[in-house]
């Protein structure tokens, strides 16, 4: 099998792909990216900590104009993944307003965006209705 | 306590497609424009703060002395997203209620006519032929489209929709009707960039940029500068009668950055630093949003005005739906909003917005509006959010005497 890199840090991928955030041990605000400091409370103790692989979308729109080499229409959406908001795509679903509706139930899916030189596969994610 | 800050002249340029001037040029019609319709020079002025956004570097403020009147006064150039042009205000009434100096002068100018579209830079990571995780988030390959998006049409598509699924009664036709009221508010303001009435159908049925947005119910990319001359309480009292009367009051002026909240970072949050600068304003105005005679607030986009009727204050928490529909923002309702056309017909030329709603305000405060004349007008509300973000409000009182 080829190698494989996530899109990004914050998606674990293996038998049992996850997303994980850096939670402030302080507050407990969590983050997906790399930390100075809890914008929260200022702590700077971190620890790592899985995001549910399901959720509800809470907000979406589908994009219709994008960068250049950005395929449209897409659904872009904000997922509520037991109490951590999370950014993706609305995965495996027609782009269209009769299709996607805030409220949903949706689950974490990954998915190849492309293979670069060295044959390393990258893997990104987004989210599917579920049932 | 610091003295009361009043706007003695404010100007703004028609807002369009300006091929023939560059941005000094624009800055400087509007500055000019500004000190002659307070009666003062550059030679009265003790500050200037000037904004742009897309040039931030440019020293637009220097630029603009050297056209219109070097005299060795602070400039304070800034840039604060879609906010600047309140930020140059605010900036300026700072100097004055510091007791630093009398008179300010704050200009706002963009050159964006055909910019297209805004905030598609946001995939950080590598995008060539090799893997390689970088940037904060360790991406390999550009983010944006890929884990959802953070274009200005759709981040503010989001909260749009966002505000339907938690009070309910939003829909594209509901969004598209606030559209509506703006493109037709727009009909009788001059300096507007549109001002083609637009019926429901044209709206709806045009392009679509980020569902519920199509293209008419976005911000107009133009050009456009807006400035205000600003005088502190004892200088004006000093001034003629006839200066003392068209002088507005800044009864308030605030400005916020976003509390940090749960998915504040991810999805970014218009609505808690809209609230607390309102909260700022009406406590400092000693007025409430039952008082407002005219509303401008930031609708960069038909989704941002809804959730800020809201956060205003304007109707009831989660009651935005209800408002609009009563008819309360249209010219002729409780609470006027954008009758200037607002940022989707007037036109968004970012660093000027800030100052130019602020002049419409004034406009009717001071009884010059022409046709679009709020009648009796006295007490309004302007209201600008940047991403990132920064929100300004400014209310704005008649002159009494």
């Amino acid at each position: 099998m080829a190698k494989q890199v996530p899109l990004v840090e914050y998606l674990v991928l293996g038998d049992d792909p996850h997303l994980t955030a850096q939670e402030c041990t302080g507050c407990g605000a969590r983050y997906f990216d790399r930390r100075n400091a809890c914008a929260s409370c200022e702590g700077d103790e971190f620890k790592k900590v899985r995001i549910a692989n399901e959720g509800i979308l809470r907000a979406f729109t589908i994009v219709s104009l994008a960068a250049p080499g950005v395929p449209v229409p897409f659904v872009a959406g904000i997922i509520d993944c037991g109490g951590t908001s999370v950014r993706a795509n609305v995965a495996n679903v027609e782009p269209s307003p009769d299709n996607v509706s805030t409220g949903m139930k949706v689950r974490l899916t990954t998915f190849a965006i492309g293979t670069d030189d060295d044959g390393v596969e990258g893997i990104g994610f987004g989210f599917e209705p579920v049932g | 306590m610091a003295e009361d800050v009043w706007i003695l002249g404010i100007t703004m340029t028609k807002f369009g497609k300006h091929p023939d001037k560059d941005m000094v040029d624009l800055a400087a019609e509007a500055a000019r424009g500004a000190l002659s319709d307070a009666g003062v020079t550059m030679k009265d002025m003790g500050i200037l703060a000037a904004g742009n956004l897309m040039n931030a570097s440019a020293g637009i403020g220097q630029q603009l002395q050297k056209q219109i009147g070097q005299t060795g006064i602070p400039v304070y150039n800034v840039a604060n997203a879609c906010a600047t042009g309140a930020t140059a205000l605010r900036t300026a009434v700072m100097a004055i209620k510091a007791g630093e100096c009398d008179y300010g002068l704050a200009v706002g100018v963009e050159k964006l006519a055909g910019a297209g579209l805004l905030g598609a830079g946001g995939g950080s990571g590598s995008s060539g032929t090799h893997y390689e995780p970088s940037g904060r988030y360790g991406a390999v390959a550009t983010t944006d489209g890929r884990i959802g998006t953070t274009t200005m049409p759709g981040t503010f598509a989001q909260i749009g929709m966002e505000y339907g699924h938690k009070y309910g009664g939003t829909s594209f036709e509901l969004f598209a009707k606030i559209s509506e009221k703006n493109h037709a508010h727009s009909t009788l303001n001059p300096l507007a960039a549109y001002t083609k009435k637009m019926s429901l159908e044209q709206i709806m049925g045009d392009v679509m940029i980020a569902y519920p947005n199509t293209r008419p119910m976005c911000s107009a990319n133009c050009d456009g500068a807006a400035a205000a001359v600003v005088v502190s309480d004892s200088k004006l009292k000093t001034l003629s009668l006839e200066q003392r009367k068209r002088a507005v009051k800044i009864a308030a002026s605030v400005l916020t950055s976003d509390p940090w909240q749960e998915a504040c970072q991810i999805l970014p949050d218009v609505n808690t630093l809209t609230r607390n600068a309102a909260r700022q304003a009406y406590e400092q105005a000693g007025v409430g949003p039952e008082d407002l005679d005219l509303v401008e607030l930031h609708d960069c986009f038909a989704t941002a005005e809804l959730v800020h009727y809201d956060n205003l204050m304007l109707c009831e928490e989660g009651g935005a739906v209800d408002f609009f529909n009563s008819g309360a923002p249209w010219r002729d309702g409780k609470t006027p909003v954008n009758v200037s056309g607002g940022l989707e017909s007037k036109g968004h030329p970012i660093a000027a917005t800030g100052i130019a709603n602020i002049w419409e305000v004034c406009h009717h405060l001071r009884g010059e509006a022409g046709d679009r004349q709020i009648q009796g007008a006295k007490v309004g509300l302007a209201h600008v959010i940047g991403l990132g973000s920064a929100c300004g409000v400014h209310i704005l009182e008649r002159s009494a005497a």
